[in-house]
């Protein structure tokens, strides 16, 4: 028997995990206690505005940032050094280039993901907007710049498309790593672009698309016909990367093809899906929330059957983990920022879903429980941890 | 000039109307954004483009571009759509 590659995990201090959960109409924050048990809410912040990510940053461990915009108004980012009792606007938001004479640009509909950089660089911070554009922060969300030649170079606007060929609510850059190793290495994702790697800091980067599938009839060499929904890097392995593909569940190490390990699946479920999470400290195990992606994709839980799929062996065998979750007439969606996991032993795993329900398992999804329900359509769910 | 504000957009003038001066409509919303900072990307995106749900009206007529000249008594009213969800 090979020997396991799960790090055990470190001896913890005492601490409580707080899920910021991000939705249509304003953001909460679920504070739980040291059991993860009991859970006090907080909220809403922005009443009214449309929340498209909340995070707090790790290194501090009290700076929020949340990307936000109303329904009418240009969007933002809104910015807490207090674990959110107070708030401050972004001096310059995620902002395109202006134009040339002439010609027509582009403009940040909303800042759709926010990535904090690495822990040798305290104060940076990625965003990724719809349209697709790449931003960075030197100063811990204040201000933002353009980040990389790809917001602006003509190649990658071929790739990007226009709205037009976007998902309904825009087309996005999502997924914004940085290798933990090395801040030069960096991939990011775009619904309708590929997945895209740079080693230089981004100043060049490079389609990894090999052994990615595409909707049937679709060039597999173009990168505006891939569709990456979700992609996760391995903390404790970050050689091997994860991805919730519209095309299935796929799995990378080092710089080899994708291969698409969602074929073990159950066929009647099928591996299409939005979210994906990776274990904290083993290789081998992800979970991931699939949806229906037959006819005119519904979205929805296949069957109306909500359920968790995980792997133990890196995508060879797949099981289904429900105990708690309805049995029937359960139409969930989950999007692809509203499912993730903490870093305690066992790992605790949290999902919120459009209609407004937060389920979370203290024990890697053996059993489900509902701890927060009517709350509006939730677009993000993050799991921080606070000493 | 007089410029009515839409609720949205109090936070950031804490009134419902501020007198601006500027010689054009692009000169007033700069010298909003001068004294509220970062109100004018909540209406004009980086393209200088008005946003898709918002209209300015000038003495009661809607104006789309920005160079428009405007006098000393004219009023601005920054209107965001009625419709929502």
């Amino acid at each position: 028997m090979a020997a396991s590659k799960k790090k055990p995990s470190p001896r913890s201090k005492s601490s409580r995990i707080v899920l910021l959960v991000a939705t249509r109409k304003g953001a909460w924050l679920m504070h739980g206690d040291s059991a993860r048990k009991n859970w006090r809410v907080e909220g809403p912040h922005f009443l009214g505005h449309v929340v498209s990510h909340l995070v707090l940053d790790p290194r501090d461990g009290r700076t929020l940032l949340a990307a936000t915009k109303t329904g009418h108004l240009g969007p933002t980012v809104m910015r807490s050094t207090d674990r959110g009792r107070t708030w401050k606007e972004a001096a310059k938001p995620p902002a395109f280039a202006k134009a040339p004479e002439g010609e027509k640009g582009r403009s940040v509909d909303h800042t759709f993901w926010l990535t904090p950089g690495p822990r040798n660089e305290p104060n940076v911070w990625y965003a990724g907007t719809s349209p697709q554009g790449l931003f960075r922060s030197n100063d811990g969300g204040v201000t933002w710049q353009p980040f990389s030649p790809i917001n602006d170079d003509l190649q990658y606007r071929k790739w990007m498309g226009t709205v037009q060929d976007g998902t309904p609510d825009g087309p996005k850059l999502h997924s914004i790593i940085v290798d933990p190793r090395d801040a030069r290495h960096m991939i990011f994702g775009m619904s309708g672009g590929g997945v895209h790697e740079s080693t230089d800091s981004g100043r060049t980067w490079k389609a990894i698309l090999d052994g990615m599938e595409t909707v049937a009839g679709f060039d597999r060499n173009e990168p505006t016909f891939h569709d990456p929904h979700c992609i996760r890097i391995c903390p404790t392995n970050p050689d091997r990367l994860y991805q919730q593909n519209h095309c299935g569940i796929y799995r990378r190490d080092g710089r080899s093809a994708w291969v698409r390990i969602g074929r073990s699946m159950p066929k009647k479920v099928g591996d299409i899906g939005f979210p994906l999470v990776v274990h904290p400290r083993d290789d081998d195990t992800v979970w991931v929330f699939p949806m229906d992606g037959t006819t005119v994709w519904p979205r929805t839980s296949p069957d109306g059957k909500p359920g968790v799929y995980t792997t133990r062996n890196a995508g060879k065998t797949w099981q289904r983990l429900d105990a708690g979750l309805p049995k029937s007439q359960a139409w969930w969606t989950v999007k692809r920022q509203s499912m993730t996991g903490d870093a305690q032993d066992p790992v605790g795993l949290y999902f919120g879903t459009t209609s407004g329900e937060l389920w979370m398992s203290r024990d890697e999804g053996r059993r489900w429980s509902c701890i927060a329900q009517h709350l509006p359509e939730i677009y993000a769910v993050e799991a921080a941890e606070l000493y | 000039m007089k410029v009515l504000i839409p609720g949205a957009l109090r936070s950031y003038t804490e009134r419902s109307e501020v007198e601006v001066s500027g010689a054009t409509l692009a000169a007033v919303l700069a010298e909003l954004d001068r004294r509220y900072s970062g109100i004018r990307f909540r209406i004009i995106d980086e393209q200088d483009r008005i946003r898709p749900h918002i209209r300015l009206f000038v003495n009661g007529d809607q104006v789309r571009d920005l160079a428009q000249p405007l006098a000393a008594t004219d009023e601005l009213v920054i209107v965001q759509a009625l419709s929502g969800g």
